[in-house]
Formats: structure tokens, sequence, C-alpha cells
């Protein structure tokens, strides 16, 4: 059995269908980059595998756990997929600390003592954890991903949604980000990516995904997807001929 | 005729000063309460219970406070019900202030970036977690001017409420004018009294949004 299932998945915004019936099966420890043009319905695909949109047809299962759109199933989905957002978005009001801390004891119930370990550990593992006690307007883009990362990483995931981590960045904070994203590639995290960062992509990902219009146009490992391009989409999005 | 010195007349007002300030209390401190369960109402995922709290907002701005003194206070009257008029002026400012105060925090939990409420979402954080230690915390800040602002508005509604007898400052101003013949001097002192009850509010309520504005970190 596949760790994330996604089968026939369909999801419509008003009268126009975004996801045209998607089928992806990803394997633990997979490194999924998922490209495409803009409005492919990428970001839409992550949203619905983390249940922050309601799919219309299909289904997706995440390590057994079926997506049902009531607040158990997500809560239960949602622990096992963590999501990264291209606008970072950190909890202003708290510090670094209190960000990776507060869903662990929230949502897990964790002991305040035992969720500060957890935090400290994360923020070590993402280069920040002197950063414990700032709060997020004191750090720059690249660390406030970071802390995003290590705040998704502590309700222990196994597999995370990454939507275009890097795109809101400064171009010397990105190197930074993707670093930390290539670690956990190769500690074995199950990874779901959309990214323009087409290098990256090449280099750690085990299967590209290519969208167009709603679809899984194009799939395949990396060195076929972009040395060897089989659709004319595929090729002009590339910029190969 | 009796006499009434100054000092009379001013003891007189600042007695029922008392209940202007205590019935604005109540007003605030209730509506607030019921405020906050109607803003739950209002951005509720059920569509049921936004739709109340729509009605009962647009309803209670959308018809004059005295008219709804009169119905807590006359209406149920009619059902046998009979109500003082503390307590129907109590329960209409309540009713009336929660409809405002509801709508402002409205406008402030909505101010709230939407990928706040994403981020905790996917952290598996329910509807009631989210605005507990997220939302609420971060619109409380953008809330305090304005509720503060309108806090005013509700001092000034309670002067309504001597219509139904209720014997707070205004109500106070016309039995003490009937008695001395002074309207100028009394109405005046009246009107001084609700300046320096309000005053106070609406200019902290301005320092309090210049503060806010200058420390626009988050913290
Ligand atoms: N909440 C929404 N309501 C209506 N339409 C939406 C909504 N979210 C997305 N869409 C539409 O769905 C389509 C796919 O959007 P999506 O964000 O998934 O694209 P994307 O591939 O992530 O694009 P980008 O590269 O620009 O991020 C777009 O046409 C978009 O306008
Ligand atoms: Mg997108």
């Amino acid at each position: 059995m596949s760790l994330i299932e996604i089968t026939e998945v369909r999801k419509s915004f008003g009268s126009t269908e975004v996801l045209k019936g998607i089928n992806l099966d990803v394997e633990p420890g997979e490194v999924i980059a998922i490209i495409g043009k803009s409005g492919s319905g990428k970001s839409t695909l992550l949203r619905c595998i983390n249940g922050l949109e309601t799919i219309n047809n299909g289904s997706i299962s995440v390590a057994g756990a079926q997506f049902i759109d009531d607040e158990l199933h997500l809560k239960a989905l949602r622990l096992k997929v963590g999501m990264i957002f291209q606008q970072f978005n950190l909890f202003p009001h708290l510090t670094v600390g209190g960000n990776v801390i507060l869903s662990q004891t929230v949502v897990k119930k964790t002991p305040r003592p035992e969720a500060e370990t957890m935090a400290r550990k994360m923020l070590e593992r993402v280069g920040l954890g002197h950063k414990f006690d700032a709060y997020p307007d004191e750090l720059s883009g690249g660390q406030q991903q970071r802390v995003a990362i290590a705040r998704a990483l502590a309700m222990q995931p196994i597999a995370l949604l990454c939507d275009e981590i890097t795109s809101a960045l400064d171009p010397e904070l990105v190197s930074e980000v993707l670093a930390v994203v290539r670690e956990l590639a190769t500690e074995g995290m199950t990874l779901l990516m959309v990214t323009h960062e087409m290098k990256f992509a090449r280099d750690v990902c085990s299967r590209v995904v290519f969208m167009h219009q709603g679809r899984v146009h194009e799939i395949g490992p990396p060195e076929g997807v972009f040395a060897n391009p089989k659709t004319p989409e595929l090729r002009q999005f590339l910029g190969v001929h | 005729m009796i006499e009434f010195t100054t000092w009379d007349i001013i003891r007189n007002l600042l007695l029922a000063t008392r209940w202007t300030v205590l019935l604005s209390l109540v007003s605030f401190v209730g509506g607030g309460t019921a405020g906050l369960l109607l803003l739950f109402l209002r951005i509720s995922k059920r569509k049921a219970l936004r739709g109340f709290a729509r009605y009962y907002i647009e309803l209670f701005q959308g018809t004059p406070l005295l008219m709804q003194l009169f119905i807590a206070f006359f209406g149920l009257g009619l059902f046998g019900i009979d109500v003082p008029a503390w307590l129907a002026a109590g329960l209409a400012l309540i009713l009336w202030t929660a409809s405002f105060l509801a709508e402002i925090w409205r406008g402030c939990v909505e101010a709230v970036a939407k990928g706040q409420w994403e981020a905790s979402a996917s952290l598996g954080m329910g509807r009631f977690q989210q605005m507990r230690y997220i939302i609420l915390p971060q619109a409380l800040k953008v809330a305090i001017p304005p509720t503060v602002g309108f806090s005013v508005q509700v001092v000034k509604g309670t002067a309504l409420t001597s219509i139904i007898g209720f014997v707070e400052l205004s109500k106070a101003g016309t039995v003490v004018t009937n008695a001395t013949f002074q309207p100028f001097t009394i109405y005046g002192l009246v009107a001084l009294i609700y300046f320096a009850l309000c005053w106070p509010l609406s200019k902290s309520s301005q320092i309090l949004e210049r503060k806010l504005n200058v420390a626009h970190r988050n913290h």
C-alpha cells in the first residue's frame, strides 16, 4: 500500500474544474516535485491532500487515513501530513519557540516540558536553536521559513507538503531553506513539493509530476522528465524545443 | 417651595451618575459577553448560525435603541410580564451593545491574515483552538481602540433609558429641573458630567490607536 493514495480526485471552484481527475500514489520516502504553469492546480492539489480544500470527487488517503470532511478525520489527516507555505505563516504574536511548541501542547496534548524539548531539537535541526526566544519579525525570510519547517516537523508528520516555499525569499536566502529540505529528503522524509527550482528538483527528487490544466500531464524520474520531455506542453514549459 | 442650593443640585446629579455608570458597565460587560458569543456564531461554519447572527445584528443595528427600550419595557408587559425599568434598560442595552461589538470584532477577526487560519489548521487545530490561540490574540490588538471608542456610545445610550423611567443622570436632570426651574444650569451640568465620563474614553481610544499604529510590531 502506498503512503499517499490520490485516486481520481476532482475539485471545482464554482463552475470551473481545477483538478480533473488526479491519480498519484506516493511511496514512503519518495520526494516528489510538482511543476507546471501558474493556474495548473498545483497548490490546489496540495491543499486537498491537507484537507484545506474539500474535494468534489475521488479519494485521498494518507497512511490509511481517509479524507472525510469532518473535524476528527481532518485532524487525523493533518497529524500525518505537515504543510509549509510560501508566505511562512508563522504566528506573529508568539516567539519562535512558542510557534513550535503551541500545536504540540494544544493538538497533541504533549506536556509542556516535552514539547519544549522537541521544539529545541527541531530548531537545532534547521539551524535556529539560538533563535528560540526571538519573534518572527526579528528573523529573515529564510530563517522564518526554517522555523515553519521546524514547526511542522515537531508534529512528527510522516509526509510534508511544500508549496513554493522559496518563492517569497530573496535569492540569497533560497539555498539555506533548500539545504534543510535536502537534508530531510536524505533522512527519508516523504516530500511533495511544488517548486520552480528545477535544478533542485533534478538533484533531489525521485519523481517529477508535470501538471497541466488540472491533470497530471507527465510523470517520471527527473532524468526522463527533464532530459526527455514527451509532450509538447512540457517541452514548452521547460523551454526546450 | 423648597430652596435648592447649588450643592444640592450637584449632589443629586452625582448620585444619579452612579446609575449611569453602573448601567454603562453592565451593558458593556454583558454586551461584550453576548457580543463574543454572537461573533462565534457570525463566523461559524454552519450557515444557519451565521444567518441567525447576521439577522440579529441587522435587526438591532437597524432599529433605534429607543424602540428597543420601549419593546423591552412595554412589549413584555403585554404578556403579563412585569418588567421593572432597570431590567428593561439593562436588557435592551446589552442586546444593542452586543450587536455592535460583534460586528466591530468580526472586522478585526477578518483583518487577521488568512494564512494564519491555514497554518493553524494544517497543524491540526480545531476551529475553537484556532480562535483561542491564534486569531483572537491577534485580533484583540486591532480591536481595542474601536471597542473603547464604542464604549462612549454605550454611555450616551444610557441617557435614553430615562424615557422608560430609569433614574439615571438624564432623568435626574429632568427631575431636578422640574423642581428648580433652572433648565439651562442643570442640563449644562448634566452635559458636563457626561463629558467627564466620555472624554477620557474617546481620548484613550485615540491614544491606543496611535500607539498601536506606531508599534506595528505584532507583540
Ligand atoms: N479559492 C479559490 N476560489 C476560486 N478559484 C480558485 C481558488 N483557488 C484557486 N483557484 C483557481 O484554481 C486554479 C488553480 O489554482 P492553483 O492555485 O492551484 O494554481 P497553481 O498551479 O498553484 O498556480 P501558481 O503557480 O500560480 O501558484 C486557478 O485558476 C485559480 O484561479
Ligand atoms: Mg500555487
